[in-house]
């Protein structure tokens, strides 16, 4: 029983940390704007969440479980809304997004 | 780097990681300071000013050499004098020798809190505490001064330009209860674990700002009037040194919390509440006022501006 949720917090963990890298390299290497903030917003929501949910299978008293799902709750409900704010304000400053394919031919290299 | 936003946000994510490195150095209290005041509200106040002055550096004169080199001589003396600082968790420290071990045998029968860094703050060093208070309060009356008291710069309740942000607004909804509910917690939790009324404070004003950054500054004004936060600064530092007026008149020390009660521990206990509670409001008070008038000024500069 304990290996299996060893095996399974574990996997959350490597997930969580993985998509934490790719969202890293995404926002160094994205082309314009709005996919970085894509690649960021992954990192906040799913990476987060895989975390938590890995350290919540490794923690052993109930408190700590119940502190470790507040912080995931609080974690979905403002990093999605702070990209959206991110996204809105750009568009609002005037920030078009590029379609695929248009965008400046320097970034396909 | 000449983008001053930048910089700014450069400065946050600096606090906090430093809040970070305090927490894992055990230092939770200052860790929740530094996240709250360096990372939190500093920012905000920050941009406040961007958004008066100007978003970039103004070209100097002189060229990179001779910040650098001021930064390396700086930087030069300062692991210098590291060389002369006692090791790391060194039981021999200075800072291990003089007062430290009292506070840490003592404070548990002399004041009766679990959280050591709160009796030091609030009672044994309670004058310093009271210092720090009147230092905000005059910064908060130095803004007042320097930005206007008056509260006729606006004209017309213009509607904030938040307005069609309605995920923001439902989110800011549902999320400032809970802020001030946390607030609250730190505040008068702040004798058994870490917090207390600096941060508690920062806190307490940090949802007030997001209310007035995503519903206006009117609407704002019209839940805590300006008149009343002036009130509010005065009242908190009046709170704190009344109660050390109070121990004075009980027959102790200025600030001598032991007179409070009818025994000591208890006395104390009443003591550093009331003294904590002043603290929280005096912070709050100021936090919400200076941000008040940066964001009133800029408010009125850009109605000016489409004019």
């Amino acid at each position: 029983m304990e290996t299996v949720v060893n095996i399974l917090s574990w996997a959350f963990l490597l997930a969580g940390a993985f998509l934490g890298i790719s969202g890293a390299v995404g926002l160094f290497r994205f082309p314009e704007f709005f996919t970085r903030l894509h690649a960021a917003s992954v990192t906040d929501s799913l990476c987060a969440a895989l975390i938590v949910l890995g350290l919540i299978l490794q923690s052993a008293s109930l408190m700590l479980i119940i502190k470790l799902v507040l912080i995931l709750l609080i974690l979905t409900y403002t990093s999605p809304t702070a990209a959206h704010a991110l996204a809105k304000a750009a568009l609002h400053g005037g920030l078009k997004p590029v379609p695929d394919g248009e965008g400046e031919p320097s970034s396909k290299s | 780097m000449r983008d001053l936003f930048a910089i700014v946000m450069l400065f946050g994510i600096y606090s906090l990681l430093s809040a970070g490195f305090f927490v894992s150095m055990d230092a939770v209290d200052v860790a929740l300071t530094e996240a709250a005041v360096g990372a939190g509200i500093t920012t905000v106040l920050m941009l406040g000013t961007l958004a008066l002055t100007a978003r970039t550096e103004k070209r100097k004169g002189h060229g990179p050499l001779l910040p650098l080199l001021v930064v390396i001589v700086t930087g030069a003396a300062l692991i210098y004098a590291t060389l002369d600082m006692p090791y790391f968790a060194d039981p021999d420290a200075p800072a291990h020798q003089h007062v430290a071990p009292r506070y840490i045998q003592e404070s548990g029968t002399e004041i009766g809190i679990p959280n050591i860094v709160t009796s030091v703050l609030a009672s044994y060093r309670g004058f310093d505490t009271l210092g720090e208070v009147v230092v905000i309060f005059a910064a908060g009356l130095g803004v007042l001064i320097l930005l206007g008291v008056a509260g006729d710069r606006r004209h017309d309740a213009s509607p904030s330009t938040m307005q069609h942000h309605l995920v923001l607004r439902v989110i800011t909804k549902s999320l400032i209860p809970l802020i001030l509910l946390y607030a609250l917690y730190i505040q008068f939790h702040g004798d058994y674990g870490p917090g207390g009324g600096f941060q508690a404070g920062v806190i307490f004003a940090a949802a007030f700002i997001l209310y007035s950054i995503i519903y206006g500054l009117n609407s704002a004004e019209r839940i805590i009037s300006p008149a009343v936060l002036r009130f509010l600064m005065a009242a908190g530092v009046l709170i704190f040194s009344g109660t050390g007026v109070a121990a004075l008149l009980l027959g102790g020390n200025y600030l001598d919390y032991d007179f409070l009660a009818h025994d000591p521990v208890h006395g104390q206990h009443v003591g550093i509440l009331l003294v904590e509670f002043g603290v929280g409001v005096t912070v709050t008070a100021v936090m919400i006022s200076v941000f008040f008038n940066f964001s009133g000024r800029s408010n009125a500069r850009q109605e000016t501006g489409k004019q």
